[in-house]
Order: C-alpha cells, then structure tokens, then sequence
C-alpha cells in the first residue's frame, strides 16, 4: 500500500482547512517561482521522466501532450485549459481536488501553464459543481492577492492569469476540443482533427487542454522530481492515482493509491469490500461508464493500471471503479448507462446521435425482457458501427459499455429473452 | 431526455438588473476583445438566477448584450441541460438517475419525488419543489444524490431525503453535503489512509 | 510538381495540391465518395460520416472530407471496413428517417434516396418507434418536413457563411436535435431558396413548388435568367406549356451554384398576366385584335411621323430585340432611343458602364468601396461572392449612401456626392486605405447615376479609381453594377439617343408637349403612364403590366424562357438564353415581331431569320459572338459634367421583389414581400403558421 507520505492529496478528504494559509502548510506553493525559474524544458522534462499519463481517461502521456506547443510564440498567445468538467459516470475525484486541494492545482496550473508558453488559462468547471467553481474561485482570488498569480507570478518573472469558466450540463465538454467549442460560446460540438489544439485551439491559438488531477499532481512531481513518481507503479504505468470507489461496496470512497494496486485489494483495504463479500461480486466497471465492465473471475486477479485494464480488454479510464453485486440486474445497469450516453451524445454525427438512441432502447427492452435472441448480435453489430466511426471518443464510450455487457453476460440475456417479459429478477 | 421545448408562457420581455449588467461586464472583461461570446454560458445562467428560469426574452437579451445572432444563443440554451426552459420550484431538485446511484438506490429516491413532489416537471401547488432525474452529477462515492439549488445533498436514503424535502418545504435549516456522518468522500467508519494527518 | 502530394487511392496513384483533402483526392482518382454534409462550397462539418475511408496505418476509418491528404498515403475506398462503415452509417441515417418517399417533393433527385439504394440494406432492423420531429416554418418559399432531416448543417452553414444571415441554427441535442430559425421566424435573405437546393434530403423543399410536380415528368432547359443584371445561370423545368419551377445552374465565373430567391421563384409570373394576343384600345377600353389590324393602326399613326416616334427599351429585353428595335427607329430616321428607361447617365466608352473586374475578380480585390449601391438587393448573388471574399479577410469595405443592411461588415463613409468628392480630393479617411490597396474595387449603383448629376458622379468615381490606382495594365477595379439584365447589350448596340435626339427624360417631356407624337415602349414597364402625355403608345412586351396599362396597341412578345436570345450581364458576359417554351398563344419572339411591323410601314428590315439577324448584330457589336465570353473594355474615361449636387444617393432597388412586370406577376413573390414586411414589423402579422 502506498505510503501516507507518497500521497500528494494530503486534503483529499477536506478533513483539512482548502485556504491558502492550510495549503501552504501542506506544502503547496513552496518555491514554485524557484522551480519556474529552472526553465520550461526543465518543467517539461520532469513531466516527461515522471511517466505521468493523463488522468482525465484516454491516459496520453502528459509531458508528451505540453512538449506539442510550439515552442516559439508566433504571436498568438497560448493557452492552457483546464478540463474540470468532470462528468463521466463513477467519477468524482476532481470534486475533491476543486474544493479541497484548490491551491495545488493553481500551482500546477501556473507550472502547466509556464512550462507552453502560456499567459492567460482558464478552468472550465462542470455547471452543476457550483459549490467546487466557488472554492476555486476563493482560492484564485487568496493567490492573486498573495502574489502567486498575475504579474511576476510567485516571483517567477511570468505573468499568469487565471480565469474560473463554467458549463452548464454538457458530460461532452470534457471532451477537449468540445470544451474549447464551449469556452468560446458555442454549443460544445467537439471538433475535427486536424487541426489539433496545440495548432489551433482556443480562438484559433495553441491550446493544451488538461484534466485537473494531471495538472495538479505537476508541482509535486517538479519539487520530488520525475524519478519519484516514476519510482511508483510499473513502467508505463507509474505514479500515484485517485481511485474512486461507488455501488455496491460497504464503504464508497475516493481514494488515493499507487497505481497497479489490484482491485481486490483496493476495494477491500479501502472501501470495505464488497457488500456480502467478495463472492457477492458480480461485476465492476473499473474506470468510469465508458469502459467495458469485468466479470468476478477477472476482478479477482487484475490490477489496476492502463496496461493490465487494457490486457482484459477494458480500460483504466477515469479510475473510477463501479462496484456492482449479485443483486444486480446488469442488463439494467447497462442499459442506464445507455441512456446516459443517449442523453449526453451532443447529435454532431449520425452514428452516435442515432446509434446512442438505437443501443438504449433495444437494451431496455432487453432488460424487460422484450427482445429477440438474435437482437443481441444486432445489438453487438450496432455498437461496432457506432465504435471508431464518429468525430469524438463518446461513440466509442457508448459502445463499450454494450459490448463488455454482451462479452460477459451473453448466457444471462439469452435466458430473459428466453423466458420472456416479467422475469427479469437478477441473476443468482 | 426528451425535447427540450421554451415555456409556453413567456414574459414579455428580460434585462438584467443593475447589479447584474455590471456583474455581466465582469465575466466579459475575462475574454479577449471581440470573444465576449465566450461569457454566454455564465450570462444565461446569471438570468436563470435572475428569473428563476431562463425565459426566451432572456436568451434575446443575453444574445445582444453579446453581439451575437439569436439563433446562437438559443443554440447554447437548449444544448445545456442546466438551463431550465420552464419555470421550476423554489427548491428545484435534480436527482442523480445515473448507474452508480442507481445502484444505490436513487429509484427510491424517484419514488419519494413522486409522492412529496409529483412527476418530473411538476411544480407543487405552494411553489416550493419540482424535480427532474439528471445524469451523473460527480458525486458518486456518496450515492445516491441529488442537487437542490446550488447544493449537493449526498448519501441519501428514503427516508433522510423525504425529511430534507420537508424541511426545505418549510424553510428549516438544513445540512447540506453528505446526510450520515461522513464529511466527505473519505470512507464511512474511519479513514484508511491519511490517518496521521488529521 | 515537386510541391504536389502524391498518393495511392485504390491502387491508382495521384498527384494533388497540398492541402486537397483526401475526398477530393479520391475523386481526382476517379473514386466516388458518398456524402451528404459535404459541399464544396460550405465549410466542412463532418458530421454525416458517409464519407468514411480507410487509411493505412490510421486507427480507425477516416473522415475523408476533412482529412488533408499526406504524402504517400495509401488509400482504400473499397474495402470492407470502408464498406461496412458506410453501410452502417446509411443504417443510421434511415432508422429515423420516414419511409415517405412516395410523398415527398425531394423523391427522384434524393441523395439519400440514391445512397440508400447502394449502400443500404433491404430491410430495417430497428424495431422501435422512428423520430417525428415537428415542423417548422422558415417563410413563405422553404417548406419543412423536419422528421426527413438528417442533420448534415448545410442549411445552418449556407445562411451562416453564404448568405451572411446567420438565422438557421441547430437547437437541442443529441437525437433530439432539430433545426430551426430563431422562434421560426422567416429567412431574412434574398438567398434562401439556396437551401433548398442544398439539403440532400426532403426535409427543406420548395414551398411555392410542392406537390406540383415530379422530377422526371418535367422538360428541364438551360438557360439564363434576367430578374438582375448578373445572368445566372439557370435551368426551367417545365411540364408542358408550363413552368413549374428554376434551379440554378453552376457557373464558377458567375453565380457559382447559388440563385437569388427572385430568380429562382419567380415563374409563376411567367405563367400569370401574360399578353398572348394583340390588343388595340377602342373608346378607352383596349379589346383584342389580329396582328393585322394591330399593325395596320400603327401604320395609320406612323404614317409620315416616323421622325415623330420614339422609343424605349425596358429592363428585361434581349439583344436581338432591341438591335431590331433600333434598326428600325434608324429605318424611320428618328435619333429618340434610349435602353435607359431608369434614366441613368451611362454611355460609352464601354470601361464606363461594365462591371469591369468580373464577378470572379471580386475574390481578387483587396478594397472595397461601394457607391450608391445596395448589391444585396441589386445583385444578391454577386453580393455572396463580396461576402466570399470577405470572409477570407483583410478586405475594408465602405459605403456612401444612407445606411443599409448588408451581409458583410462595411462602414458608411457618408450620405452622398460631398463624401464622394472628399474621398476624390484624398482628403477622407478612406482614401488611404484606397490608395494602399493594390487591387482597390469601385462600384457604382444605378442609385447614382439615375439622377441629374449621374454624370457627375460617375466622372467622380472614374477620377477616384484613376487616382487610386483601381485602374493599370493588370487591373480594372472600377465597375457599374447594373439592375437590369437588358442595359448592357442596350449600350453596346447605341440603343442611345442619336444626333438631335431625345434620352427618356426629353421623350416625357416631347410625349407631353406633343413634339414626339408616338412612343414605342419595348417591355419598358418602369415608365410612369402619364409622364407620356397624349403620346400614342405601343407596348411590346410579355406581360401585361404598367407599360400595358399606358399603351394604345399591345404586340404580344416572348418572356426570357421563350426565346434564344443574347443577354450581356453587368460584367459584359454575352450569354444566351435558350426557349424552354414557346411563347402564348399569338406572342411570338421579339426580333420577330419588329421585323414583321417593319414590313408593314414598308421600311422592311433586311432580316428574315434569327441567324440574319445576329449576322446583322454582330456587326455592330462583334463581341456579342463570343457566347459566355468577357470582351477586353477599354479603360473608363470620365465624361465632361458639370458639378455633382448635393442629395444623398437613393438606392434603385428598395422594394427587392417587386423589380420588374414578371416579378410583379408573381403570386410567390407578393408573398415574400409580405413576409419580409411581417418581419420588419411594417404591418400586424397573422402569426407563422408552420
């Protein structure tokens, strides 16, 4: 397990003060103008030697992304986005960083941020998380007056402004060039690529955009180096990572761990294990909504990094680990995932704006009971016209889901479709 | 989600109050000249604030005040979700239906609505609460939720959350944030890590 | 080249500009790519996903249509990812879209109909409920069945980047995504129709030509329009005797593939108040006659007076008709022509009265200053190239004249003659950016030129553009844009006042005084009846108008449709029109009808057929041989005038869909003023009934 002192949220919980003062104790904010003054490569190259991979979902690696910036300003500013527009189903670990450990990720942001060249960012928080936009708002406003943001930020030399943006009910502005869309008034349509946002970005100028637990693990990697951070998980995979942990545990929480933990051990040491007992285990969605769920007999064993999520045909996506037991109707519980993306698809391209539609209603008639058995290979046949063919990745996620559903549980919808309608008690 | 349609009945007209233009200046000065149409999310939810919900005449003022064509504005008001094209209650309850609060027991939750409140849309009769199911509101390891207003109302059962709908209903205090005795996302029953630093 | 791409599309390898997307560079290689949201002449949204290709080493199928090529990409358009992609996405398109097919106006020229019948399955899989989605009402000329949409935005995307009137948007989300104009309101564009032509599917059809017709039943002529001065080019679908709608045609150097909404749905005036028999006035009352009697009443009044008649040639005649109008006015020795029924001060040389730059060249230009003119209104398809070349940037456009809504942004220098004479003197802002411009344009409306000083105000102009560097070896920036399709080929055929003869001012006044006994109004419909005095009036002409009303005899003549006739656009582009009927009843084509009278009055004009009459034409105007050709203009010279007046410059188009006797004619057209006037708030509307 990892140790409490390789844990970079200290305030995960918010058991501590969020204000500048508690921050600064927990060693936020320490020579961050020292560490900007070791120059933009060095910040890069740290990143880079950290093995960092996003933590926003597609897990790309971070260093790489802000070394895409051009390097020289040709007169456009650059900017740097912060995606907190955390939305994806199981995921809350960017709420605590918002509202509890505020001042770390400014201070990232103001690394991110020098480190491409950048002088004006934004932070675009999900509308709904009002309470969160207003302790980032807190926290700006603590480190402007202090000094550590506007001109000659933290005594670095950089000047750096931070903007506190906000949505309004969109899970596709998480998704990086529909946030920008979003960011400049639009409805968040996400964008073709090319061009990519290091090129042409927000208002046509390089952008990076980044997710908030990315950007706010970058000041501890700079001040402990990259080695460290590498030194945690495996190759490829390394470092810490927020895991969030919901549905049918004894305990629900987010927790922080070292990346590569297996699942058992993370649901058991951590949130109590799962409601009955790990043989109660029926399946687990192990990185947000998106990403195809694991039957028991590969949750037993697998660990919880990119590579080993990837090897069992799923993925670590967002890390948020969906626990679901034998009482649970899987079909159901897919099926409203469905919805979720029938609900969220933003209706740009045909095969997500009517294939989102198509997938949730055959599922829910599934659930009822109230298909045919050659429906499930249509289904699965569906998914795949869905999957790789639109703009976006949210196709992709909501095609996912589905084909993990049919994977795994093929036998188990063969049967209620079987029996048909008024049966469709859970699995035992 | 079903089509989002503007109210039938709409006011005859919207403009911010003083405080509010001024307010609105404020979000437009944080985008580079000839961007304001960047501000039009956090104006159109200001004017949601303003008349308890977002009014067509609204969406026109907002539009202008920005420099921007109606029908884009309109765009941006029926995309997001948030923006609430009926009138609501005075506690306007969103009610996390997604998985991971299914899972948990959020169709109890649908069912307290039903029974204080009515069906999704309805106002009850004192003006005090509506509801509607949204998705996933980032709360999920103290499901079931849901949000009322501005706030997150979290670990809910049945019965805890039929009391908060009745204390709001008659204005009492109440405690926003998880309804046991947790402070936040840190697990039920004593933490597992970070123990030393309390 | 070196700096082209090369790379292999099917096995065949092709060499393509930088930058080409990799659908062009398919079609470069002869493979067809299926699409809907794509259009050449839109911006790409790459939103249907129709046009999916594979590419080697790329994850997963690729947009082709938004994807620049790279060098030695290797692409398959035939394989069966790229196969099933698109049988998957043309699944999509149909699970939601109605099986109404037999009913819809778009069945016969669909794109999703045509896609669907390669790409589609034979049966539906999808066993739920499909879409309804509500209509909505975009005005008096696009009806909408939204339930067909398939959302590719081209609409959204015309009217936001063509038209310029950002009002189609795309509300909601997801499948319940729908599109609309703001609390569907009517299309505030002069361009609208265009969209129509644009949607792939039958969710956006023409209003005024529903359930009239199917494609394959109509006799389509390509010909060219004259409702203003551009020529677009255009095709007349006809079913039998009569027009059942227009479409453009492309053109790249012209209207490219867009039409004005005037021209596209103006036939129901070709088919409404139409003179299809002569008619002579007795006791006050005009009553039907024969061509004989008809002629044989001129010929009484013209007896001996020939020098006494005069004659006027309208907006919308052609070539052939007013060479043989003026043969004969030289046949009767009278000097009192003229083709500027408007009154406009234009004559030669020919650089004073053409559109110089060319519509095309419009995308050339680097300033722009517009005198006068409203082109929105004068020429709404020209005005989309001035928008083009906006949108590509650095390109400061000015007005003088009272301000007016255009689709580009513009600054309004001032009101009339004294801005212009600032700017000439170099003492105006603007004539900096005039003068550092490479490639400055001028245009110059009928607005000012139709007035006493027109003559003044265009050697203002011409001196401007002297001085500002609009004029030298590789450029011509000074332009008139005419309204009238008519007007050039008038001023290239001297249908102008001759020695001692009158313009059309003098011939109102002479008609009044009883000095001119006789005035020929040849489909000259603007003329006010009453300015012509006493004055014995022949119309001929197509229909029956204000000209009609005035006249003594009517001689019934042929519409643009039903004629091969030569027609000179504002640029000086001589095209010809080509009949798609022949006229009504006893009208018979213009030429014709001069030559025939000619014989009567025993002043026979020396042509007995259409090919004599142009060998005849092309003598005076040789360049009129060189159909589709733009003649080298010599450069403009400013004429002799005297001081410009005061008065601000008037617009000569205000009431856009009511330009001319056909336009007049048109049911459809009334409705579209009426609508613009509910929009405008002139008049208490009865709500939108969409």
């Amino acid at each position: 397990m990892l140790r409490d002192e390789d844990r970079i949220f200290k305030n995960i919980y918010g058991l501590d003060g969020a204000d500048l003062t508690a921050a600064k104790a927990r060693g936020d904010w320490d020579g961050t103008g020292e560490l900007i003054k070791k120059g933009r490569d060095w910040v890069i190259d740290e990143v880079k030697a950290s093995g960092l991979r996003g933590r926003g979902g597609a897990g790309f690696p971070t260093g790489l992304k802000w070394s895409f910036m051009p390097k020289e300003n040709d007169g456009r500013p650059h900017y740097l986005v912060i995606n907190a527009d955390e939305s994806e189903p199981g995921t809350c670990k960017d709420r605590d960083i918002l509202r509890h450990e505020p001042h770390k990720l400014l201070e990232g942001f103001l690394l991110a941020g020098f480190a491409m060249g950048a002088h004006a960012c934004y932070i675009y928080v999900r509308g709904e998380f009002i309470r969160e936009r207003e302790a980032v708002q807190r926290a700006v406003d603590e480190a402007y007056a202090a000094g550590l943001l506007g001109k000659n930020a933290a005594g670095s030399g950089w000047d750096y402004d931070i903007y506190v943006h906000h949505g309004a009910g969109a899970y596709i502005c998480g998704e990086e060039t529909a946030l920008i869309e979003s960011l400049e008034g639009k409805k968040g349509q996400p964008r073709l690529k090319p061009p990519f946002p290091a090129n042409m970005g927000l208002y046509g100028c390089p952008t990076t955009v980044n997710n908030v637990e990315s950007i706010a693990v970058a000041p501890t990697i700079c001040r402990r180096g990259g080695g460290w951070f590498s030194g945690l998980g495996r190759d490829g995979n390394t470092g810490t990572k927020l895991f969030c942990i919901s549905g049918h545990v004894n305990n629900p929480c987010n927790v922080e761990e070292e990346m590569g933990i297996p699942l058992k051990e993370l649901i058991e040491k951590h949130a109590g294990g799962v409601r009955g007992g790990w043989d109660n285990l029926l399946a687990v969605i192990p990185g947000g909504s998106s990403v195809p769920l694991l039957p028991k007999e590969i949750c037993d064993t697998v660990l919880m990094d990119f590579d080993s999520l990837k090897e069992v045909q799923s993925g670590l996506g967002t890390a948020a680990v969906i626990v679901m037991d034998k009482s649970t109707d899987i079909i159901k519980a897919i099926a409203r995932i469905s919805h979720f993306y029938k609900h969220e698809s933003c209706g740009q391209c045909t095969p997500c704006r009517e294939g989102t539609g198509w997938m949730w209603r055959v599922l829910e008639r599934m659930a009822a009971g109230e298909a045919q058995v050659k429906e499930i290979d249509m289904l699965l046949q569906v998914t795949k016209q869905i999957e790789g063919h639109t703009i976006c990745a949210l196709g992709d996620a909501a095609a996912w889901p589905v084909q993990g559903l049919i994977r795994h549980f093929r036998p188990l919808i063969e049967e209620r479709l079987t029996r048909g309608p008024g049966h469709q008690e859970a699995a035992e | 989600m079903s089509v989002r349609r503007l109210h039938a009945e709409q006011p005859d007209s919207f403009a911010f109050t003083e405080e509010n233009v001024s307010w609105a200046t404020g979000q437009i000065a944080k985008f580079p000249e000839g961007r304001q149409a960047s501000a039009i999310i956090p104006l159109l939810w200001q004017a949601q604030k303003q008349a308890g919900w977002l009014p067509e005449p609204a969406i026109r003022y907002v539009a202008d005040m920005l420099d921007m064509p109606h029908i884009r504005a309109m765009e941006v008001a029926t995309f997001y979700t948030m923006f609430n094209l009926s009138p609501v209650g005075e506690h306007f309850v969103q009610l996390c239906g997604t998985t991971p609060c299914w899972l948990r027991g959020a169709d109890d939750l649908k069912s307290v609505c039903r029974k204080v409140i009515g069906e999704q849309g309805d106002i009850t009769e004192d003006g005090k609460l509506s509801w509607l199911e949204v998705e996933c509101l980032g709360a999920c390891v103290n499901a079931p939720m849901v949000q009322i207003n501005d706030d997150f109302y979290e670990d809910l059962t049945a019965e805890n959350f039929e009391q908060l709908l009745d204390d709001l209903r008659h204005g009492k205090e109440v405690a926003t944030g998880p309804q046991n005795s947790r402070h936040g996302s840190e697990p039920e029953g004593g933490l597992t890590v970070l123990k030393g630093d309390k | 080249m070196s700096d082209q791409v090369n790379l292999t599309v099917d096995g065949i390898r092709v060499s393509v500009a930088p930058g080409t997307t990799i659908l062009q560079a398919c079609e470069e290689a002869g493979a067809e790519i299926p699409r809907f949201c794509y259009h050449e002449r839109l911006s790409v949204a790459g939103n249907c996903r129709m046009c999916l290709v594979e590419v080697e080493k790329a994850p997963k199928p690729v947009a082709s249509c938004a994807m620049p090529v790279a060098p030695d990409m290797v692409v398959s358009t035939k394989s069966d990812s790229v196969k099933a992609a698109r049988e998957g996405v043309m699944e999509f398109l149909l699970i939601n879209h109605p099986l109404d097919c037999p009913i819809c106006d778009q069945g016969g020229e669909c794109d999703l109909q045509d896609q669907a019948l390669g790409f589609g399955g034979d049966a539906s899989r999808f066993a739920d409920n499909k879409r309804a989605v509500e209509n909505k009402h975009m005005g008096p000329l696009v009806s909408t069945i939204m339930t067909r949409c398939i959302h590719c935005t081209r609409c959204v995307r015309f009217a936001q980047e063509v038209a310029g009137v950002p009002e189609i948007g795309a509300i909601g989300r997801g499948e319940d995504m729908e599109i609309t104009t703001y609390l569907e309101a009517s299309l505030d564009s002069e361009m609208s129709g265009n969209v129509i032509d644009l949607c792939p599917v039958g969710a956006l059809t023409s209003r005024p030509y529903a359930f009239t017709a199917r494609p394959w039943e109509l006799k389509k002529t390509e010909t060219i329009d004259v409702m203003d001065a551009v020529g677009s080019n255009i095709r007349v679908d006809m079913r039998g005797r009569e027009a059942m709608r227009i479409m453009p045609r492309n053109h790249d150097d012209v209207n490219e593939e867009w039409l004005s909404d005037k021209s596209r749905f103006v036939w129901d005036g070709l088919n409404t108040q139409r003179l299809d028999r002569p008619y002579v006035r007795a006791r006050k009352n005009l009553t039907p006659a024969s061509w004989d009697d008809a002629f044989a009443l001129i010929a009484k009044k013209l007896a001996g007076k020939g020098a006494k008649t005069a004659a006027i040639a309208g907006d919308l005649v052609c070539g052939e008709g007013q060479f043989a109008l003026k043969a004969l006015m030289d046949k009767l020795e009278s000097p009192h022509v003229d083709c500027r029924q408007d009154g406009a001060k234009l004559s030669g040389p020919r650089g004073n009265y053409i559109f110089n730059t060319s519509i095309a060249g419009i995308e050339d230009a680097d300033a722009l200053l517009l005198i006068g003119t409203n082109p929105r209104l004068e020429a709404p398809v020209l005005n989309a190239r001035i928008r083009k070349r906006y949108l590509m940037g650095d390109f400061p456009i000015a007005t003088i004249g009272a301000p007016v809504e255009l689709t580009y942004e513009a600054e309004t220098l001032g009101a009339g003659p004294d801005t212009l004479a600032e700017l000439v003197a170099g003492k105006h802002g603007f004539s900096d950016v005039l003068a550092k411009a490479k490639r400055p344009m001028i245009i110059v409306g009928q607005g000012a030129l139709t007035r006493a000083d027109g003559d003044a105000v265009l050697a203002a102009a011409i001196e401007l553009a002297e001085k500002s560097s609009a004029i030298s070896d590789t450029w011509n920036g000074f332009n008139v844009l005419h309204t009238a399709a008519a007007r050039v080929a008038g001023l290239d055929l001297g249908l102008l006042p001759g020695e001692g003869g009158l313009d059309v001012a003098g011939i109102q006044d002479a008609a009044q005084s009883g000095d001119v006994e006789t005035v020929i109004l040849y489909g000259a419909d603007e003329i006010a009846g009453a300015s012509l005095g006493d004055a014995f009036v022949i119309y001929i002409g197509s229909h029956g108008d204000r000209g009609a009303h005035r006249a003594d005899v009517i001689l019934p003549a042929a519409a643009y449709t039903e004629k091969q006739a030569i027609y000179v656009n504002t640029e000086g582009r001589v095209q010809m029109t080509e009949p798609a009927a022949t006229p009504p009843g006893e009208a018979r084509e213009d030429w014709k009808i001069f030559r025939a009278l000619s014989e009567v009055l025993g002043l026979t004009l020396p042509f007995d057929n259409l090919a004599e009459v142009r060998r005849a034409m092309f003598e005076v105007a040789p360049h009129f041989a060189q159909i589709d050709g733009l003649s080298e203009s010599a450069a403009p010279k400013a004429p002799a005038a005297q001081k410009m007046a005061k008065a601000a410059f008037d617009y000569s188009v205000t009431d856009f869909y009511f330009t001319n006797p056909i336009a007049r004619a048109s049911a459809t057209m009334a409705d579209c003023a009426k609508a613009k006037q509910q929009r405008d708030g002139e008049i208490e509307g009865t709500g939108t009934h969409g």
